[in-house]
């Protein structure tokens, strides 16, 4: 059984736990966030958005590219200020860095559409408590250099966008049958109102956890 | 100014517009930290605590800052108030009860990263609340957390004794519990006097 949640962002947070040998290469930094510690889906950080704001997959995508940006901004100005951070405090320093740069991106997306500002809600502002992005900073930025880092923000933002992709696409297809509002079905497909409510939220998330649980028992079995 | 009634403020936030099951903020612990119901209704406890005086914090906060004219520094000046006072809850736990400080063990700084937190104080802003309204909007959403993490420990201690098929153990299932939770929840929507 997989350890869940919180205990899941511990192992996270105190080590880099699969890629930190000297063998990872630098694409590896990058690839790994894809897939294999994909955050969403294999190390389950950063749930709040990822349910919250996957009600479109419009509104998916905007809210995961903005996490990405934070997440890029975030790991780069942390890791050039790896040596200069008292390690007492690094936490509370690498949280105000977050919200800097959150800060900023609430700021822009307001400024680029009114319309997209108002159906992200405050989330965009709750970015800064993503423990995905402060986990990264712990984990990876605070360690490595400039160029592993940006390359992990990148995979790990790239992870994280498709994932919240995958749950947005499934929900405003069955919930809404359209897709970036394009509809899908002829007159008369019956939407499945539950998937655009909370509940679906969960419910789509659990089911592509069983599917990706189901590819790796499959895996370890052959 | 906003004309609700207090006890509907209250309800609002605890049963109508839960805020784990119908927001979403506070997942992270709802799912960390829900195995047994004795560490949840603890965490619960503290997490109110914490909603409650940093929401007091925000007020001010925002009644400054709008003196000042610098509302960009909103988002910065939450999360250093949120970190203090979960510091500060540390300590003071460390002090009183070292048992119930061991038991909680690294949850508890979590709890700044915890989204409810800053969700009650980014809400009541965006709502206008005054001092009494906010006070009791961070209550009820902390009464809410606890209410939905010691539903969902109830089922998994219950859980742990049913079959289940291998490949839904662990996250899966207690997302699907969630949603269920979530459906029920939804039940209370009559109550919002909207």
């Amino acid at each position: 059984m997989r350890p869940i949640g919180t205990k899941n962002q511990l192992k996270a947070m105190s080590k880099d736990t699969i890629t930190s040998g000297p063998k990872a290469t630098t694409t590896d930094e990058f690839i790994k966030g894809l897939w294999r510690e994909n955050p969403v889906f294999v190390q389950v950080l950063g749930m709040c958005p990822v349910l919250a704001v996957s009600n479109t997959a419009e509104n998916a995508l905007a809210m995961g590219l903005a996490t990405a940006f934070v997440l890029l901004m975030s790991n780069i100005l942390v890791s050039l200020l790896r040596d200069f951070i008292p390690k007492q405090v690094r936490i509370a320093s690498y949280i105000l860095i977050i919200a800097t740069f959150v800060t900023v991106t609430d700021y822009a997306i307001q400024a680029i559409s009114v319309e997209l500002y108002k159906s992200l809600g405050a989330f965009i502002s709750l970015i800064v408590v993503n423990c995905l992005i402060l986990s990264r900073a712990e984990a990876f930025a605070s360690k490595n250099s400039v160029g592993k880092s940006i390359l992990d923000a990148l995979g790990m933002g790239v992870g994280f966008t498709f994932a919240l992709f995958c749950l947005g696409a499934v929900r405003e297809i069955l919930g809404n049958g359209s897709i970036f509002e394009w509809a899908l079905f002829p007159e008369g497909f019956q939407n499945w109102i539950v998937m655009i409510l909370p509940a679906g939220g969960f419910f789509t998330l659990a089911g592509w956890l069983l599917i990706i649980n189901v590819i790796q028992t499959r895996k370890v079995k052959s | 100014m906003n004309t609700e009634s207090l006890g509907s403020i209250f309800l609002n936030a605890a049963l109508v517009n839960n805020f784990v099951l119908a927001y979403f903020l506070g997942i992270c612990p709802f799912l960390g930290v829900s195995g047994a119901v004795k560490t949840a209704s603890k965490m619960g406890v503290a997490v109110m605590f914490v909603m409650v005086i940093s929401s007091m914090c925000a007020f001010g906060i925002h009644a400054f800052l709008a003196s000042i004219n610098a509302p960009y520094l909103q988002l910065i000046s939450y999360i250093v108030v949120i970190a203090s006072t979960v510091q500060l809850v540390e300590m003071f736990i460390k002090k009183m009860s070292p048992a119930l400080f061991r038991s909680l063990g690294i949850f508890l700084p979590l709890i700044t990263t915890n989204c409810a937190i800053l969700g009650v104080a980014l809400f009541q802003t965006n709502k206008g609340y005054g001092f009494i309204e906010s006070v009791v909007y961070a209550l009820g959403a902390g009464a809410g957390f606890t209410l939905a993490l010691l539903l969902i420990a109830g089922l998994r201690e219950q859980l742990n004794f049913a079959d289940v098929p291998q490949i839904s153990k662990g996250t899966a299932l207690t997302l699907f519990i969630a949603g269920i939770l979530s459906l029920c929840f939804m039940g209370f929507a009559g109550l919002g006097a909207q």
